[in-house]
């Protein structure tokens, strides 16, 4: 066992453990974006930070990728803390205010606009599909292509990967893109919520085939059964 | 494109183990000048990688192209000395004539266009190369030759056989500063003085300035073919250009010419006589 303090209190945790795992165990809440249980840490968001360390030593790290240390002081809500926090929110309002996850983070931490060029991106690049594509659903359909401003996630060639079953796993994990509707593309199609005001599954004969697990969908408010 | 030949790559470096991945796609770029979608789908199979993983890779490195190049690569160099000297609206105009973007091929599959970050040859900005030919202070009535130039392929001009002897004066490409030293005569002539290193030896180097002649006289000897770092005694910058010796594959070492303008370059290697005068940028 690893004795440490987080926010004052003395805990202990087993070795290999994560800040993050230890902090939510005590029950202190880290937000996070590309932490899921059952997948390996990526530390891409960056929202889980958290301030280690005295003084002019103290540093913010991702507590989703540090592993517990003996004697370390963790501080999981310094004004340093939520700082970042704020920061990093306003920078994901900035790429994807659609968002329903991101809006519901930011308002918790009272980020009601941001300062930066507006855009109007579905994917903060989490990694999340990547990994569950590859880790629960065994498939690697997806994945990370390019580099830098052109950095990008999907099938290789942008055709239908042939690794892929249409799970739809990628979606109902993603924190940005809320279920993209695809139902322009038969081949690709999984009904997703599409908020569209004129629902395209009314036209679809073949509902069932579309592979929902939206019980109503949201958009469309059609039942499976 | 052959699969069978694209799987002999593969097989040769030992069926992909894990580590390959990169010199297979280096290996089959090199062969195709691009990296045919069929080509990648066969590396995944034979490495047993995702297609994912392999196209990750293809994408990542600039090195890697997914679209077929042209026969003549030409590359606007848009580094910081080029930048304000003009050099975007010479890119633009290359974009113009030429009728392609920017990473683009023109349709006859002819010409690649690309821009880069710096050809190491700042003082003569802005800078064109085709097939590592360079043009220095490239101006818009000459983009028009220059296309027309790359078109007619500049590697058709042999200029390894130019035997004459004459001397030439030569500056830093990074400085402007002269490299002929007036103290000391090589060969009748005021030698070239640089500094070079190699093995951890660190001393000057003084060349002849005839161009043609291969008189040297040095600090340390180097010995035979060993590849030397030459630097500017003035800027320090190392005297590294992007080709390489057409004799022996070292890279070869760039040097202004004074007066006309133009480049000249020679091999790294000790005891290598490959060297080469590119004036073909200049205007007489």
């Amino acid at each position: 066992m690893i004795s440490l303090t987080i926010n004052g209190l003395e805990v202990s945790m087993e070795e290999g453990t994560t800040l993050l795992e230890a902090s939510r165990f005590y029950g202190f809440p880290v937000p996070t974006l590309c932490h899921l249980d059952g997948l390996s840490p990526y530390g891409a968001c960056r929202l889980c930070v958290v301030e280690i360390g005295q003084g002019a030593n103290a540093k913010l790290v991702s507590s989703c990728t540090y592993p517990v240390e003996e004697g370390l002081r963790v501080r999981t809500a310094s004004s340093r803390v939520v700082k970042a926090r704020k920061m990093i929110l306003e920078l994901f309002l900035a790429s994807c205010p659609q968002s329903k996850t991101i809006q519901d983070l930011a308002s918790s931490y009272d980020v009601r606009q941001q300062r930066f060029k507006q855009e109007h991106e579905d994917c903060i690049l989490c990694g999340l599909c990547v990994r569950i594509c590859e880790e629960q659903m065994m498939a690697k359909a997806i994945g990370f292509r390019s580099r830098g401003e052109k950095r990008s996630l999907g099938a290789p060639f942008d055709l239908k990967s042939e690794a892929c079953r249409l799970c739809g796993a990628c979606m109902y994990v993603c924190p940005a893109c809320q279920l993209r509707c695809t139902y322009t593309e038969p081949d690709k199609a999984i009904c997703g919520g599409c908020a569209n005001l004129s629902p395209p599954c009314l036209e679809k004969n073949s509902f069932d085939d579309m592979m929902c697990y939206m019980e109503p969908c949201v958009a469309c408010e059609i039942k499976k059964d | 494109m052959n699969p069978e030949h694209i799987r002999e790559i593969v097989d040769h470096h030992e069926g992909g183990k894990k580590a390959g991945i990169i010199s297979i796609l280096e290996d089959i770029q090199a062969q195709y000048s691009y990296l045919p979608e069929e080509a990648l789908r066969i590396v995944a199979e034979k490495t047993g990688r995702s297609l994912v993983d392999i196209y990750g890779v293809a994408t990542f490195y600039k090195a890697f192209s997914l679209k077929p190049r042209g026969k003549h690569l030409v590359s606007v160099c848009l580094g910081t000395a080029c930048h304000v000297r003009g050099g975007p609206r010479i890119a633009e105009e290359f974009e113009r004539q030429s009728e392609i973007k920017t990473g683009e091929t023109t349709k006859d599959r002819e010409i690649t266009l690309e821009t880069v970050n710096c050809l190491g040859a700042c003082a003569l900005g802005p800078i064109v190369t085709v097939d590592g030919h360079y043009f220095s202070n490239v101006t818009f009535p000459r983009v028009k030759e220059i296309i027309h130039k790359a078109r007619a392929g500049l590697d058709r001009v042999d200029i390894q056989t130019d035997e004459r002897i004459f001397p030439v004066e030569v500056a830093c490409p990074r400085c402007n500063h002269s490299l002929m030293d007036r103290h000391h005569y090589i060969d009748g002539y005021p030698s070239i003085r640089v500094t070079v290193s190699f093995r951890q030896k660190h001393g000057w180097v003084r060349l002849s300035c005839l161009y043609g002649s291969f008189s040297v006289d040095q600090e340390y000897e180097a010995p035979r073919d060993t590849v030397v770092n030459f630097f500017c005694p003035h800027c320090h910058a190392e005297l590294i250009g992007a080709s390489e010796c057409m004799t022996c594959g070292a890279p070869m070492v760039p040097m202004l010419v004074r007066g006309e303008g133009g480049m000249i370059q020679i091999c790294s290697r000790r005891g290598c006589k490959g060297h080469m005068l590119d004036l073909t940028g200049v205007n007489f």
